[in-house]
């Protein structure tokens, strides 16, 4: 009798569920992951510049899926639009949502309205990186500025954001485009 | 005389076509309703983007009516905005029409975790059409 290759039926990947499958991943295990994801970028690029927004970029391919991921999974039917109440989600639900617990700090700059710090004591990617003298001011939060970044853009708030290491932890700077200041104060006088 | 079918539109964040699919009518389409359908789908993008910064909900109800296409507008989270043009509501009315969109954004937002697919590109997969296809069978459109 023939030996005949069992044929299974494939379901495709569009008709898996998206519900969180049990169990969480263990933290060495993400750290590593991580290790690599910096090696690798550190292998292509020349200067320190460029391994944050190579960084920045893997943030990015991360920030566009999951903030639909989140909505979809959590609330549907829901959406943030004004500026405010989606910083404050990014500080408190998205940041729970990411790391399992809040950023501490939502500040905005004083002379600059379109400027907005968040802070955050100790940056989970950033636990078991340890950057040399010689690479000076490298952050791997770029990772998260990057997540955080095409979150706010993906949802119509155009924005660049920096990482700063300060004495009160990692601090995202997020500057807002002319836009999107324009686009809230007509939303604010109407 | 012209068959009541739908058009339904995935318009990216460049004003894009992204993905477009007719469903429900019967062989009564010809290429000029095609281009009709466009027109109208890009007049009424100003009006979702004037309503999706004024309501936190996802699905905004009729947006655009011209002649006698209606334009019903769902916005996702990621600024992503679908556009449903029907004549007239489908069996399963208003809600029959949330749900459509609704699981027609679960199947995309699955689509999107496809880290190969590059977001904002038009959607060529035959799998996701035939699964819209699917889902609008189900809810009787």
């Amino acid at each position: 009798m023939s030996m005949q290759a069992p044929t299974y039926l494939r379901s495709s990947a569009l008709d898996r569920s998206l519900q969180k499958t049990r169990g969480d991943i263990n933290l060495s295990t993400f750290a590593l992951l991580f290790s690599e994801m910096v090696q690798y970028s550190q292998n292509r690029v020349d200067n320190i510049y460029d391994l944050q927004t190579k960084l920045s970029d893997l943030g990015h391919h991360v920030g566009t899926r999951i903030l639909d991921l989140y909505f979809l999974r959590v609330a549907k039917d829901k959406r943030e639009v004004r500026l405010t109440p989606m910083l404050v989600f990014i500080q408190k639900t998205f940041w729970k949502f990411l790391f399992n617990r809040e950023a501490d700090n939502l500040e905005q700059h004083a002379q600059e309205p379109n400027v907005y710090y968040i802070i955050e004591r100790e940056c989970l990617v950033n636990k078991f990186i340890s950057v040399p003298k010689d690479k000076g001011n490298l952050n791997c939060a770029a990772f998260v500025a990057g997540i955080v970044e095409s979150v706010l853009s993906t949802s119509g708030f155009k924005c660049k954001v920096l990482t700063h290491q300060g004495n009160r932890g990692t601090t995202y700077v997020i500057t807002f485009a002319q836009s999107v200041m324009d686009r809230e104060s007509r939303l604010d006088t109407k | 005389m012209s068959s009541s079918g739908y058009y339904f539109v995935i318009v990216g964040h460049a004003d894009q076509v992204v993905y477009e699919i007719e469903l429900g009518g019967s062989n009564g389409q010809t290429t000029d309703n095609r281009h009709l359908n466009q027109f109208i789908a890009h007049a009424a993008l100003d009006l979702v983007d004037e309503a999706m910064w004024r309501n936190t909900t996802t699905y905004l109800k009729q947006v655009d009516k011209f002649n006698e296409w209606n334009v019903s507008a769902y916005v996702t989270a990621g600024g992503l905005r679908f556009l449903f043009l029907y004549e007239h509501l489908p069996r399963s009315g208003e809600d029959g029409l949330k749900n459509f969109l609704t699981e027609v954004y679960e199947t995309y937002v699955k689509l999107l975790l496809n880290p190969f697919y590059v977001p904002d590109k038009p959607i060529r997969s035959a799998a996701f059409d035939k699964k819209i296809q699917t889902i609008a069978r189900k809810w009787n459109l």
